[in-house]
């Protein structure tokens, strides 16, 4: 009698936890039933695959694109610990090799978009900035991102190329924290992505500089090894690399692979 | 061995404790949730190379960093937090509840925002910023901004703790300090803070605890640069972006110091007050 | 140096008095009656609403119209001893007795000097290297008369000192007061009219924040005036009108109303109010009305027995008879029971409020 009146209890609260385990797991375990098309996709693609998402959704009445945005290695992460992607859009070639490596990669990713970096600074510019060159200046204020990540490495190549060396103020982890220092007037300038720039509107302005070719980053997409709609996914991932996709993300400031 | 302390449950010879016993069971789950997750980063933790991704210039410095910063942060709530302290617990005033209120609204507040507000009290175009800037002071991207981030939300531990503390003591011992002859400054220097130093030292410790956990409002308001203002949790979020390894045993590390400085405050029960 | 104070604290207290240099002066009355209120507003703990404290020709406390005087308590010389000893805990007890000459400036040698001796004083040298911790209640209180002692105050403040006490530390804290106290200018609240033969050379009685009657200890308790020296005497007290033969007990107590006749004094005058005071080991109980002898019958209903040195008090209101437990017995008496508590003349003494 007690022992069974244990083993309820544990099993109660093993259900217990696995429910609330569930709960809060990004994603929410839902289903990739037919229909369902569900993409992980870098941050800076926000913009323009949500409404990419909309027209796949019309083009194809009954389906659902479900999107999931976050830094490329975050992706990367959650996908390599079982999250229910079926296509994975990344913000450079690095993370898409890791997901390859990890044999979660179905076919061969295919790069539908490339991005330049671009100096953002405030609506006055304040340190009359006008060139790269000019970021190396004493008494400028920079901030950049750190090398680890992709905005940050694409940084370092562009130093590297050009022979110019920064003193940034601050390496930040990320491009939005680059914008927030810049659109704050903390900083004098940053070094963010073209696109990042049009999306911050009329808060910066945007500057551009010829080294920034130096360090063209490309975005590959692909399906998902473990994906249950792959036909789903591959439709979608036609529609990012077809001339739809090519307009809407030009219009954003990404550049042709 | 102390009588006394012989004497104390733990020792055996338990009271009745009035815990119905199926209340052990979401006790234990209640503590493993805490447990689970940081036994799990201990399984995650790459041994091999754990001493050198620890020991890596760009660890020690926000190991560094964060020690530095974090104890000029609970010297700042010392400064700051223990006059406040007093105030909220000795004298009644108009409005004392609102102001007890916003002093601990770092608390429940999301670190982001007070990052955000941070920005604009002492950024370069904030409330305070621009007179110091003018005054050649300038706060952001440096170790005073990782300081001012930190002392901001671990001010409320310290006040918290210490007016629990005054609280508890009551003013009896300042009426007859005073009666004796001293003067409020020796009052509160012989009296008051000797009595509540338990909860002065549990306070201070919270503090410098919650100031080297401190992340959203030094990403916000600081910024990230190695040795000037990427501490230890700044450099934990970077590192997770190419290193995994490097972010779990870094993660170990502040969990490790995190539990020194914790358990240190807790290790002395604090002493009675009252004769 | 005299202590005169005249203080209102709204609702508690609106007393004044005085303090004669070396007096000590009892301060007695129920709970409640403003007596700790007093204490607070002389050692400058409790700011008065208005009135005036001065020690010697240094004012403590002047209100009037709009200006206010105050001194803060750390510039009154008037230290406070309370009812528990609230020595300092983390300091030993050489140094809570050290703390008002160290407060006052003195170097710390000197000071422990001057512990050393006031320890000496209350019996509690050996105590010096102690924490407060270690020390039983009545230690505790002794090193805290010390520390007030050390102080050096021109007025010491006692608040019920003995009451937290066991009943035998009390005796011997007592004996080191009265030998402390020996010329010494103190106020000390007590419950105990034990304190107050033995410690004080004056009484103040206060009921309701105010006093009700002040004079020298055996005067008060003599010739109590009010209910609460008389119950402290251990008499019984109907206060009314004096008449040529006696007093018309007034108000609507258990004797409410009733002629009693007594021995007046010289003072008692026809038509002014008066009391009338007798013990109760001189009152009999009585079922029925007593016949003959000139004596007073007072037909009360007893409220509550118990056992008193030896009898049993019988209590009817707010009178009192003793009388043995036989006769208790013999009578049936309990709680309810309608009786006659019937007092010789001679027994009640009569004079003037």
């Amino acid at each position: 009698m007690r022992i069974t009146r244990r083993k309820t209890a544990a099993l109660v609260v093993s259900a217990v936890l696995a429910g609330s385990l569930a709960a809060c797991s990004p994603g929410g375990g839902g289903s990739t039933g037919s229909g369902t098309v569900t993409v992980y996709a870098a941050a800076s693609l926000k913009k323009t695959f949500t409404e990419l998402a909309a027209k796949f959704e019309a083009a194809h009445p009954g389906t659902k694109v479900t999107l999931n945005f976050a830094g490329s290695s975050d992706l990367v992460t959650q996908i390599t610990q079982g999250a229910p992607a079926d296509v994975f859009a990344s913000a450079d070639s690095k993370n898409m090799t890791k997901l390859s490596d990890a044999s979660l990669v179905d076919g061969d990713p295919v790069d539908f978009a490339t991005n330049v970096l671009e100096i953002a600074v405030p609506p006055a510019n304040p340190a009359s900035i006008s060139s790269f060159a000019d970021l190396a200046k004493p008494g400028v204020k920079v901030v950049v991102c750190a090398p680890q990540v992709p905005c940050g490495a694409a940084t370092e190549k562009v130093e590297k190329a050009s022979g110019i060396t920064l003193k940034p103020v601050s390496e930040e982890s990320s491009v939005a924290d680059v914008l927030g220092k810049v659109t704050s007037g903390e900083a004098d300038a940053g070094l963010v992505y073209v696109t990042d720039v049009k999306t911050a509107g009329d808060k910066v302005k945007g500057i551009t500089f010829p080294e920034s070719g130096q360090a063209a980053n490309t975005y590959p997409i692909a399906t998902v090894e473990n994906s249950k709609n792959k036909e789903l996914a591959k439709a979608f991932i036609e529609l990012v690399t077809g001339s739809e996709g090519r307009k809407v993300l030009g219009d954003a400031g990404f550049g042709a692979p | 061995m102390n009588p006394s302390l012989n004497a104390s449950p733990a020792d055996g010879g338990h009271g009745y404790s009035g815990i119905p016993r199926w209340l052990y069971l979401p006790a234990a789950v209640g503590a493993l949730f805490v447990l689970l997750p940081l036994a799990a980063v201990l399984a995650k933790v790459n041994w091999a190379q754990f001493i050198p991704l620890v020991t890596s210039a760009a660890s020690l410095d926000a190991l560094g960093l964060s020690l530095r910063t974090s104890a000029a942060s609970t010297l700042l709530c010392l400064v700051f937090g223990v006059p406040l302290a007093m105030v909220l617990a000795r004298r009644p005033f108009r409005g004392q509840r609102l102001l007890r209120a916003f002093v601990l609204l770092p608390l429940v507040l999301p670190p982001v925002v007070g990052g955000i507000a941070l920005l604009y009290t002492f950024g370069r175009q904030g409330l305070l910023g621009k007179s110091l800037e003018l005054a050649g002071i300038q706060i952001a991207f440096s170790n005073t901004a990782v300081v001012l981030a930190q002392a901001f939300v671990a001010l409320p531990f310290l006040v918290v703790s210490l007016e629990g503390a005054l609280r508890t003591a009551g003013n009896k011992y300042e009426a007859v300090a005073a009666t004796l002859g001293a003067a409020p400054t020796t009052v509160l220097r012989r009296v008051t803070l000797p009595l509540v130093m338990p909860g002065l030292a549990s306070g201070a410790v919270l503090s410098f605890a919650r100031s080297l956990g401190e992340f959203g409002a030094t990403l916000t308001f600081a910024g990230s640069l190695q040795g000037v203002t990427r501490t230890l949790p700044l450099e934990i979020y970077l590192q997770r972006e190419s290193d995994a390894d490097a972010a779990v045993a870094l993660s170990l590390l502040l969990v490790a110091v995190a539990v020194a400085v914790v358990g240190l405050s807790y290790r002395k029960p604090g002493r009675q007050v009252g004769a | 140096m005299t202590f005169r104070m005249t203080a209102r604290v709204h609702g508690r207290l609106d007393a004044e008095f005085t303090v004669a240099p070396g007096e000590t002066v009892a301060v007695l009355g129920p709970n409640g009656a403003g007596k700790s209120t007093l204490l607070a507003a002389a050692a400058g703990l409790v700011k008065p609403h208005g009135g005036s404290i001065r020690l010697g020709d240094k004012v403590l406390f002047a209100h009037d119209g709009g200006r206010q005087h105050w001194v803060p308590p750390h510039l009154r010389g008037v230290a406070l001893l309370a009812q528990e000893a609230l020595l300092f805990p983390h300091l030993s007890v050489l140094d809570n007795v050290a703390f008002a000459p160290r407060s006052a400036g003195e170097p710390r040698a000197r000071s422990r000097e001057t512990a050393r001796r006031w320890l000496a004083e209350v019996d509690a040298l050996d105590l010096a290297g102690r924490r407060p911790g270690q020390l039983s209640g009545g230690q505790a209180q002794r090193v805290a008369v010390a520390r007030a002692l050390a102080a050096d105050p021109e007025l010491l403040l006692l608040d019920e000192p003995m009451a937290a006490l066991d009943i035998h530390a009390a005796p011997q804290l007592r004996r080191v007061l009265k030998r402390v106290l020996a010329r010494r200018s103190a106020l000390i609240v007590t419950h105990d009219v034990l304190d107050a033969l033995m410690l004080a050379d004056r009484i103040v009685v206060l009921e309701k924040g105010r006093i009700v009657e002040e004079g020298p200890v055996r005067e008060v308790l003599g010739r109590p005036r009010s209910a609460f020296a008389a119950g402290l005497a251990g008499l019984n007290l109907l206060t009314g009108t004096v008449t040529p033969d006696g007093l018309l007990v007034s108000g609507p107590g258990a004797a409410g109303g009733q002629a009693v006749s007594g021995t007046p004094d010289g003072e008692a005058l026809a038509g002014e109010p008066g009391v009338a005071a007798f013990p109760p080991s001189a009152v009999s109980v009585f079922l029925e009305l007593p016949h003959g002898s000139p004596r007073n019958c007072l037909p009360v209903a007893i409220t509550e027995l118990e056992p008193h040195a030896g009898r049993i008090r019988v209590h009817a209101g707010e009178l009192a008879a003793d009388i043995t437990p036989a006769a208790s017995a013999e009578l049936g008496l309990e709680p309810g029971t309608q009786v006659f508590f019937v007092v010789k003349s001679a027994e009640v003494q009569l004079y003037g409020a």
